[in-house]
C-alpha cells in the first residue's frame, strides 16, 4: 500500500470539496461576474493563500502568527519592485531629474538606484525573491524563536511586533520603498499591458491555479505523518520531544510553508491590483488574515478559502455602505465565530451536512469504494 | 563529588548517575546524587512526596537541566543533550499523568513513536508500510489495545491511556525505560494487568520505576533506592530497605 496514491491523500469528501471549489472558481465566478467583480474576487483569493498557510501553522501546529502580513507584503513588494523598474524606463521618466529610477526616488532626491533594487531588474530573480525572501526571513524568525522555545502568546506578540516594525520601516524609508503610498502606477509586465481586461482574466486564472497548487501541498502535508506530528505538538509539545522529534524544526518548517504561501498571495495581489502598499503589511491586515482562517475553520484548508472569500465579500458589501462600522463588525464576527463555532464554516459543514453528503456518496458509483475518511484530527475543543 | 571527576569515569553500567545536583533558586531538589543501574536491572525509586524522585527522571531525560554532575548512558554523557537526542540514544520516559496525543487515534499515537522518519522530510514522506502496521499491531496487542486502534485516544479510560503510553515507549524499543508511577489511579484489575505487562516488557531492558505501592515494589524490584530531600537515604533489596529504621521513620511509617 503506497502512501502517495490519491486514495491515501484524499477522502471522497476531500475530492468533492476540491471539485466544487474548482467549479466555483473556474466556471461559476468567471461566468457570472463582470470583469471588475472578478478582479475583486481574484484579490480576495490572494488572502486565501495566507489563510491556507495559517491553517497549517495555527490550526494544525498551534502556532498563531499575527504577522503573516509581513510575508504577504514581502512577496508583493518583490514583484512590485520589478514592475516598478519596468515602468520607470528612461523614456517613461524623461522629465525626472534622474531618469530611469522610480518616480518616488526622484521625488526624494535619490539620484541612483539603491543596490538592493538592482536584482529586481531581472524577472527571474524577482520571482525567486517573491518566494525566497519571505521564506528565508520566516526561517530566521523561526530559528530565533522556536529553538529558544518561544511559543504561544509570546510568539504571537513578537510576530505582531515584527509586522509593526516592517510597516514603520517601509513608511519611514520613503525614498527606497515608496513610503505610505507604496509602489504604485505599475503598467506592464515584460512589455505586456497588465491593465487590460484580458490581463485581469489571465491573472485571475493564474491565481486560481497557484491556489490549487498550494491547496494540494497543504493537503499532502496534513495527510502525512508530519501533519499528525503538528497536531500532536499542538496539544502535547513536550511529549513530542520524548517521542524523539526535534519540535523546533517542525515548527520552523510549517512556519516557512505558511510564509511562502502568503508570499505567493502577495505577489498575486500586486499583479491584480497593480500596486503594493504598507497597508497590507501591518498589524490590522495580519489579524484580518487570522480572522479569515478562523471563520473558514482553522482545521480546514478548503474552509480557509471560503473564509477569505466570504469575509471579504461581506466587507465589500457592508463596508461600501458603512465604512466606519466595518472594523467593529469584523471584531464581532471574530468573537462570535470563536465562541459559537470554534471550527468555523468547515465545522458547521462537518456537523450538519457531511453525514448527509456521505450517505449520497455511498450510493454514487464513482465514490462507493473510495475511503470515506482519512484519519482526521479531532476538532478544536471549545475552551 | 567534583563534577569534572564524575565526567571522567567510564563504567560498565547502563546508567551511571554521579554527583547529580539541581538547584531551583538555591533549593536543591536533587543534591549530589549518585547511583548506578545495571544491564537488565529493575530499579525502583521510592520516597516521600517532594523527595526529588520525578526530578531525577526529569534530569536523566533532559527535561530539566542539571546544575552539576553527570548522567551517563552507556558512557554517553546525557546532560548536554536535548530531549529528542536522549530519546534517540535509547532512553524512554513515561510520565506520571498519562501523556498521550488525545487528538489522534490510538494507531496514530503508536505510529508517531515508531523510530523512523524523525526529521522533517522523513516525516513528510513517511510511508505507512506493512512493517510499521505489523509493529503497531504487535505493540497494541501487548498493551491490550488491539480493539481500540481506530478509536480516538482521548476516549480511552484512564488505565488504557496509561497502557497506551507504555505502548508508545515500547515501540521506541528503548534500552532504558523510565516509568513514573505506572499503576497510579488504576483499578485493582488494571493494576494486576499492568504488573503482568511490566514483568513482560522489562525482561530485555533496564528499567527505573517510581512507585509508592510497596507490595508492587517488592514484586518487581531488583534494587530499591529510597530518596529523601534530594538525597539517597538507603539502597538495597526491597527486603533490606523495608527493615531499614531510617526508611521506616521517614517513609514507610508504622
Amino acid at each position: 500500500m503506497s502512501n502517495f496514491s490519491l486514495k491515501n491523500l484524499m477522502s471522497r469528501q476531500d475530492i468533492l470539496g476540491f471539485a466544487l471549489l474548482a467549479l466555483l472558481l473556474i466556471v461559476v465566478l468567471p461566468l457570472s461576474l463582470d470583469v471588475f467583480r472578478l478582479n475583486q474576487m481574484g484579490k480576495y483569493l490572494t488572502f486565501a493563500f495566507v489563510a491556507v498557510g495559517l491553517v497549517l501553522c495555527w490550526g494544525y501546529g498551534g502556532i498563531l502568527s499575527l504577522g503573516q502580513g509581513v510575508f504577504y507584503g514581502l512577496g508583493g513588494y518583490a514583484l512590485a519592485m520589478f514592475l516598478k523598474l519596468e515602468a520607470s524606463s528612461p523614456e517613461n521618466t524623461a522629465i525626472q531629474s534622474t531618469p530611469g529610477i522610480p518616480d518616488f526616488m526622484d521625488w526624494n532626491r535619490i539620484t541612483e538606484l539603491p543596490w538592493f533594487w538592482e536584482p529586481f531588474n531581472s524577472f527571474g530573480l524577482s520571482l525567486l525573491a517573491v518566494l525566497l525572501v519571505p521564506t528565508i526571513f520566516a526561517y530566521f524568525i523561526g530559528v530565533a524563536m522556536f529553538k529558544r522555545r518561544v511559543s504561544g502568546v509570546y510568539f504571537a506578540i513578537i510576530t505582531q511586533a515584527i509586522s509593526a516594525i516592517l510597516t514603520i520601516l517601509i513608511i519611514g524609508q520613503q525614498g527606497y520603498t515608496g513610503g505610505v503610498n507604496g509602489i504604485t502606477d505599475l503598467r506592464t509586465l515584460m512589455g505586456w499591458n497588465i491593465r487590460s481586461d484580458y490581463a485581469t482574466y489571465v491573472f485571475y486564472f493564474i491565481g486560481v491555479a497557484l491556489l490549487f497548487v498550494c491547496l494540494f501541498i497543504a493537503q499532502f502535508i496534513t495527510k502525512s505523518k508530519l501533519g499528525r506530528i503538528l497536531v500532536a505538538m499542538r496539544g502535547q509539545e513536550d511529549r513530542v520531544r520524548f517521542s524523539g522529534y526535534d519540535v523546533a524544526n517542525f515548527k520552523i518548517f510549517v512556519f516557512c510553508v505558511g510564509a511562502a504561501f502568503a508570499a505567493i498571495g502577495g505577489a498575486m495581489f500586486t499583479l491584480q491590483e497593480k500596486f503594493m502598499s504598507p497597508s497590507f503589511v501591518g498589524i490590522v491586515p495580519s489579524i484580518e488574515m487570522v480572522i479569515f482562517c478562523a471563520v473558514g475553520g482553522r482545521l480546514s484548508i478548503l474552509g480557509a478559502v471560503y473564509g477569505a472569500l466570504l469575509v471579504n465579500v461581506f466587507r465589500t458589501a457592508f463596508g461600501e455602505s458603512f465604512p466606519e462600522l466595518w472594523l467593529f463588525a469584523m471584531g464581532l464576527l471574530f468573537i462570535g465565530v470563536v465562541l459559537a463555532f470554534p471550527d468555523g464554516l468547515a465545522g458547521i459543514y462537518q456537523r450538519y451536512a457531511a453525514p448527509t453528503v456521505d450517505r449520497y456518496l455511498d450510493k454514487a458509483p464513482l465514490f462507493r469504494r473510495w475511503p470515506s475518511s482519512i484519519s482526521q484530527p479531532a476538532p478544536v475543543k471549545a475552551s | 563529588m567534583n563534577a569534572a571527576f564524575a565526567r571522567a569515569t567510564n563504567t560498565d553500567f547502563v546508567l551511571a548517575v554521579e554527583g547529580l545536583t539541581v538547584s531551583f533558586d538555591g533549593f536543591k531538589a536533587v543534591d549530589d546524587l549518585s547511583f548506578y543501574v545495571d544491564e537488565k536491572e529493575i530499579r525502583v525509586i521510592i520516597g516521600p512526596n517532594g523527595a526529588g524522585k520525578t526530578t531525577v527522571l526529569d534530569l536523566i531525560c533532559g527535561r530539566t537541566k542539571a546544575t552539576e554532575g553527570s548522567v551517563k548512558f552507556r558512557n554517553k554523557e546525557l546532560t548536554t543533550l536535548n530531549e529528542h537526542e536522549i530519546v534517540r540514544a535509547g532512553v524512554g520516559r513515561k510520565f506520571q499523568n498519562p501523556s498521550i496525543y488525545e487528538d489522534l487515534t490510538v494507531f496514530e499515537n503508536l505510529e508517531l513513536c515508531y523510530p523512523k522518519g524523525r526529521n522533517v522530510f522523513g516525516a513528510l514522506f513517511f510511508k505507512r508500510d506493512a512493517r510499521v502496521i505489523s509493529k503497531v499491531r504487535e505493540v497494541a496487542e501487548m498493551v491490550n489495545l488491539l480493539d481500540q486502534l481506530e478509536g480516538q485516544a482521548d476516549l480511552l479510560s484512564h488505565g488504557q491511556k496509561q497502557w497506551l503510553e507504555i505502548g508508545m515507549l515500547l515501540i521506541q524499543d528503548p534500552d532504558l525505560l523510565m516509568l513514573d508511577e505506572p499503576v497510579a489511579g488504576m483499578s485493582v484489575t488494571e493494576r494486576r494487568q499492568t504488573a503482568e505487562l511490566l514483568r513482560r516488557i522489562t525482561k530485555d531492558r533496564s528499567v527505573i520505576v517510581i512507585e509508592h505501592d510497596m507490595q508492587f515494589v517488592a514484586e518487581i524490584a531488583d534494587h530499591v533506592t529510597v530518596m529523601h530531600q534530594g538525597k539517597i537515604l538507603a539502597e538495597g533489596t526491597a527486603e533490606k530497605v523495608k527493615q531499614d529504621p531510617k526508611v521506616i521513620e521517614v517513609y514507610l511509617g508504622h
